[in-house]
């Protein structure tokens, strides 16, 4: 069966696509905005399918364990959560990036600080894009807009994690994972065999034949100088995946006086403000980074040039603003807005937040 | 009689484990820990298991078990060895996966990983070192330190009042329905080493042929833990130890056909 097109919940196209993408293993623990990604797939059941195991752990540490235990042996896992369950499995993410397995991580954000709030929030992309667990790493960031993206960064993020040998997220949010939209399901993927596994992961734990050194998996380096090595060895990786994956949308930006930067969901309701402030003669453009690491610092530094002002507009009191102003490096001023709390903002009221910053 | 006459394979007595290499340890002279390394090494090559094996290694003193035992090995987060197995072992249910822990890893920090890991009778081999302390640390207090014993951090002995009681884990696994072979063993005299060695094969088997959950909990010395010399510690561990840990099956539910 090649392309099938249903509609899901982006919770749900991310169940369907893990299936389809050929994934081995999904470890999960239910929490509010997120749980229909593992409710769907013990629907599904995958395992009679394509063989797919699918386990509810007792706990959001113990799920990105397994996670890191599978992807050990060379097999395509995954796990989700939202915000609190996120930070739980911070010390099994950095040890993913330690010990460079590849790995997809959903973040189906939700507002914090601490239990927070179950409504929408973009308050994670700190911990997302600048480490979140301890050590020098970084995770291949991805935050879709739409449900179609939920369903196609799953291909995406596991490409990219195997492609690199290193955990990717995709950092959406509540609104992104409980919306319903038409999505078309990306074309079905074999589970790859025991000898793909063998030729394409050769560091993957298998059982060590006679004449192989044995596997061995760990972050754990106690001399200094080789440890510096390692970590030199990470930043050149990191520097590789920011020059060649940086991937971001750019709406009406070449002749735009103002640029809005909005990513997620947010970018759907910056979209249709931008179209009624075009619409009121003033020229908005919109760009969305879809990578948020690596972040597109080079192409909005471009645009900078050219545009009067740029807005980042955000579901948290200023995260990627950070970034946009460390690319800018000064030449522009980057102004902020955003709401907290699991207030999504309405495309008017955008409008609004643009006339009264530029316009007066 | 030349060497050469005497050098023949049906003479040898004893040697090194093929599966162990020469890396010099860096556990401690009296500790338990290479003798249970060569009862794993000498098991998993004489039960044919070196291309299926995959080994998870605590945080503790067996951080290191990568580092001697020529298997496949991961290094998994303090605690979380039985999640990381649960997952390998799912994913690759034709492998002898087996996890490596010591008292803090599996009865501290890793409490919720073990029992959960036991109550779905996951088919895999758990080892557990119980030496009543942190020994990588330097000795701190461990949840299996025996009331009255003096450790780094309860340097007056543990007393119930601060520190609660010595925590008997196995006897608590033994009761969840995924666990089949619940056994507490020594390797402190030929004897011992001779059942515990029994004891794991008999747990391997059982993970291989997917009956459940096996654990062998080793009680073990930590003379330098437990600042004594070797002979001491054993002996301490025989007249102390065994009170609160008295070694034996404590669950097992496999009837040899």
């Amino acid at each position: 069966m090649s392309e099938e097109i249903k509609l899901l919940k982006g919770n749900e196209a991310i169940a369907h696509a893990a299936i389809r993408y050929g994934a081995d293993g999904y470890f999960g623990y239910p929490i509010t905005p997120q749980s229909e990604i593992m409710e769907t797939l013990m629907t599904l059941k995958p395992w009679e399918s394509t063989g797919m195991v699918v386990l509810q752990a007792e706990s959001e540490v113990a799920a990105i364990n397994m996670v890191y235990g599978g992807a050990g042996s060379g097999k395509a896992v995954m796990t989700s959560s939202s915000s609190p369950g996120v930070s739980l499995k911070q010390e099994g993410i950095s040890y993913l990036a330690g010990t460079e397995l590849p790995a997809l991580i959903v973040n189906v954000m939700r507002g914090g600080p601490g239990l927070g709030t179950i409504q929408p929030s973009q308050a994670d992309y700190f911990q997302a894009v600048k480490g979140g667990g301890h050590g020098d790493y970084k995770l291949i960031t991805l935050a879709p807009s739409s449900v179609q993206e939920m369903a196609d960064f799953v291909y995406l993020g596991f490409d990219l994690a195997f492609k690199y040998r290193n955990p990717a997220i995709i950092l959406a949010d509540g609104i992104i994972g409980q919306m319903m939209e038409k999505v078309i399901l990306p074309p079905i993927r074999p589970r790859r065999t025991e000898e793909e596994i063998r030729s394409q992961c050769p560091w993957a734990l298998q059982g060590k034949p006679k004449g192989r050194k044995p596997n061995i998996l760990t972050s754990l380096e106690l001399s200094p100088a080789v440890m510096e090595e390692n970590n030199l060895r990470f930043q050149a990786k990191y520097r590789e995946i920011e020059k060649n994956e940086i991937r971001y949308e750019a709406i009406d930006c070449e002749d735009a006086d103002y640029m809005i930067v909005a990513f997620g969901s947010l970018a759907r309701i910056c979209l249709k403000a931008q179209e009624m402030a075009r619409a009121e003669g003033i020229k908005v453009g919109l760009l969305r980074p879809i990578t948020l690491w690596p972040f597109p610092s080079d192409i909005i530094a471009e645009y900078a040039k050219k545009v009067k002002g740029i807005i980042s507009i955000e579901l948290n009191a200023g995260q990627m603003v950070e970034d946009i102003r460390l690319a800018v490096n000064g030449t522009i001023d980057v102004k902020f807005y955003g709401r907290l709390g699991g207030i999504v903002p309405t495309p008017d009221e955008i409008l609004d937040v643009i006339k009264k910053e530029y316009i007066g | 009689m030349d060497i050469k006459d005497i050098i023949k394979p049906e003479n040898i007595v004893y040697e090194k484990p093929r599966l162990m290499n020469d890396n010099p340890m860096h556990y401690c002279p009296g500790c338990s820990h290479g003798v249970v390394h060569k009862i794993v090494a000498e098991l998993v090559d004489e039960m044919g298991l070196e291309e299926k094996t995959i080994g998870i290694a605590p945080v503790g003193c067996a951080v290191f078990a990568y580092n001697y035992l020529d298997i496949d090995w991961i290094e998994a987060a303090h605690g979380r060895a039985p999640a990381v197995a649960t997952a390998i072992k799912r994913l690759n249910p034709d492998k002898f996966v087996f996890t490596y822990q010591g008292d803090g890893d599996l009865a501290a920090i890793g409490t919720a990983e073990t029992i959960h890991a036991c109550n779905r009778g996951e088919n895999i081999v758990i080892i557990f070192i119980n030496n009543g302390i942190y020994g990588m640390t330097g000795g701190q207090m461990a949840p299996t330190t025996l009331l009255g014993m003096k450790t780094s951090t309860c340097p007056y002995g543990r007393t119930a009042e601060l520190n609660g009681f010595p925590l008997k884990i196995s006897n608590i696994l033994a009761q969840l329905d995924g666990t089949c072979y619940i056994t507490r063993q020594s390797v402190h005299n030929t004897a011992a080493i001779k059942r515990a060695k029994a004891a794991i094969k008999k747990a391997i088997e059982n993970s291989m042929e997917k009956r459940g959950t096996s654990l062998v909990e080793i009680v073990s010395t930590c003379n330098a833990g437990w600042k004594m010399t070797p002979d001491e510690a054993n002996k301490w561990m025989e007249e102390n130890m065994f009170e609160k840990y008295p070694l034996g099956d404590i669950k097992d539910t496999i009837v040899e056909k």
